[in-house]
């Protein structure tokens, strides 16, 4: 297990990769519109497959909303 | 006749920017969308919620518009930069509205943090369209760092309250290098029509239309604002005298 940290709360995962971590939360990878970043970085979507979790990362995943 | 606005080298035929948040329902909002003739649509970028994963409001936005994403609440430099840059990840688009808020009451912008935002996201690249205060200076920084427009504040977000200082709005607009986008504050149609014949290039409008007992009816206002106010600037206004001047021929008066 690896403790994370994803959209602000802690948890402990069983995922080694950021693709892995949207399919173990019900988020379809393939989804449009989606971005994800790690400790601040933006990840690109074509590494999303291979962008390994570490114990402490922290994950941000967004999508656009309403706003003005 | 066309009077396109250009932005960043983008020819816009419609002066009106139009924000997605707050409306009665979906449909209702891409009605006003609709409506109101925007071409501009500016959208939030938040977390996803991880109990259930909708679509995207974008998929309902079905490409008819140009989106602007903003980094609304971003309150330090780093949180807008990463905002942004994950705006421009998920909509693959360089344009941004660039929001660094320094006071939570008022949603006055942080000029300071805001400046230098600008500056960073101009060099990675980014369409930088910056909220800012109504004053020459900061538009003028915001100019010289590179930004691609400048958005002076009308009167405080959300309120409703037109614009507080048109002589500081007026003379952003005879000044500024750039494209001026009036944003926050109009209430209603007038007041985007005022924004135009102070020399705006275009105004923002989300809650005025969004909270209106009729949205529907006032995308269209704000849009018939908006045309209204840039024809006149176009056309002139006569400069305002302290009396009369008739406007009937004074000869051949009966009685005379």
């Amino acid at each position: 297990m690896t403790r994370v940290r994803i959209n602000g709360v802690e948890e402990e995962v069983a995922v080694m990769t950021v693709a892995e971590l949207l399919v173990a939360r019900g988020v379809d990878p393939a989804a449009r519109f989606l971005a994800i970043a790690v400790n601040g970085i933006v990840v690109r979507r074509s590494e999303w497959p291979s962008r390994p979790l570490s114990p402490g990362d922290d994950v941000e995943i967004v999508r656009p909303f309403s706003g003005g | 006749m066309t009077d396109p606005l250009l932005i960043a080298g983008t020819s816009l035929l419609s002066r009106i920017f139009v924000g997605t948040a707050g409306y009665p329902s979906q449909q209702m909002l891409l009605d006003c969308l609709e409506a109101s003739g925007a071409e501009i649509v500016t959208v939030s970028i938040r977390r996803i919620s991880l109990e259930g994963y909708a679509e995207s409001l974008v998929d309902l936005l079905g490409g008819r518009y140009r989106l602007l994403p903003n980094t609304a609440g971003c309150a330090t430099v780093r949180d807008a930069v990463l905002t942004a840059e994950l705006a421009r990840e998920a909509l693959n688009t360089e344009w941004l509205k660039l929001e660094l808020i320094g006071d939570r009451e008022t949603l006055y912008p942080d000029v300071e943090q805001l400046v230098r935002a600008a500056e960073e996201l101009v060099r990675s690249g980014f369409t930088v369209l910056p909220y800012c205060n109504e004053d020459p200076v900061t538009c003028q920084k915001l100019a010289d760092v590179g930004c691609a427009a400048v958005m002076p504040l009308g009167s405080l977000i959300g309120s409703g309250m037109g614009i507080a200082n048109p002589a500081a709005i007026e003379l952003i607009c005879s000044r500024s290098p750039v494209p001026v986008v009036l944003d926050a504050g109009i209430g209603t149609a007038s007041d985007a029509a005022l924004a135009m014949e102070l020399g705006c290039d275009a105004v923002l409008v989300n809650t005025a239309i969004a909270k209106s007992h009729d949205p529907l009816r006032m995308a269209g206002a704000m849009r018939a604002g908006v045309e209204g106010g840039r024809l006149a600037r176009l056309a002139g206004r006569i400069p305002k005298r302290r009396f009369a001047e008739p406007s009937s021929p004074q000869l051949g008066l009966v009685g005379t």
